[in-house]
């Protein structure tokens, strides 16, 4: 078995990958990544033998992402959205004027199996990538964070009314997405 | 009927389905869907695609903090 930092240090492309998807800036992932590897290499006995290697890293990455988050403050939930201010996604699905649905949405099913392969993890990390980055960003704190609303708020300084405006934009992109490449999209079985 | 309480159009529910992914809502608001859903037909497939994607955050945050399946 290779020594330990040459461990942990193989995992570093791994949790590059959420520290981007959740910050959405090059500069504060690579940051949170190598705090995480600094801290796992500096406490090796915190390793309990008991969790994996990646787990245990993901663990601390989390922590330090939320730094970083807290750090960024007002960044964080502003800008790059510029072109999504006036649009509520609601407004492009298929409502009459009365408000009832123009056109049924469409059965998706739910395939446990087909939900938890890999394709699919790729096309929703893929998704999840194109929504604006601050939507991204709230987004993720409540997925991948697992923050309550409440606590999202407090840790940006942000009005609820604010947080809940981005999230629904942010779930109905998600939505989209998946439906146009995943649901309505044939594949072999 | 206009003036009936709990009366929302399915564009209306659609957005507390949304909501309610991020926050809990109101007693009436959570007495409007129910009446609303019981009776529409369009709706609850709405209802169920989010149910959906709530099970796949749910199997994506699996397989990203335990790292299962891993590279």
């Amino acid at each position: 078995m290779p020594p330990f930092d040459q461990q942990v240090a193989s995992h570093r492309d791994y949790l590059l990958r959420f520290a981007r998807l959740q910050l959405r800036n090059e500069a504060w992932a690579e940051d949170a990544v190598s705090e995480t590897l600094l801290a796992a290499l500096s406490k090796p006995q915190s390793f309990g033998s008991r969790s994996q290697l990646k787990t245990w890293l993901v663990g601390i990455l989390k922590h330090k992402v939320i730094d970083a988050l807290r750090l960024h403050g007002r960044e964080v939930c502003v800008g790059g959205d510029s072109d999504d201010e006036q649009a509520d996604p609601l407004e492009f699905m298929a409502f009459q004027a009365d408000g009832h649905f123009g056109e049924s949405p469409a059965e998706w099913g739910n395939p446990e199996q087909d939900l938890s392969s890999r394709q699919f993890m790729a096309i929703l990390e893929a998704c999840a990538s194109k929504l604006p980055a601050s939507q991204g960003r709230l987004f993720l704190m409540r997925e991948w964070l697992e923050l309550s609303s409440e606590d999202i708020c407090k840790e940006l300084g942000l009005t609820s009314t604010n947080l809940y405006v981005q999230l629904h934009r942010a779930r109905l992109r998600l939505r989209e997405c998946l439906e146009l490449n995943w649901f309505a999209t044939p594949r072999a079985v | 009927m206009s003036s009936y309480p709990f009366k929302r159009t399915c564009k209306e529910v659609s957005a507390l389905l949304v909501a309610r992914e991020d926050r809990e809502l109101p007693l009436v608001e959570r007495v409007a869907l129910r009446v609303h859903l019981a009776m529409c037909e369009a709706c609850p497939r709405f209802e169920r695609q989010l149910l959906t994607m709530r099970n796949a955050m749910k199997q994506w945050r699996a397989y990203a903090n335990d790292a299962r399946d891993g590279e």
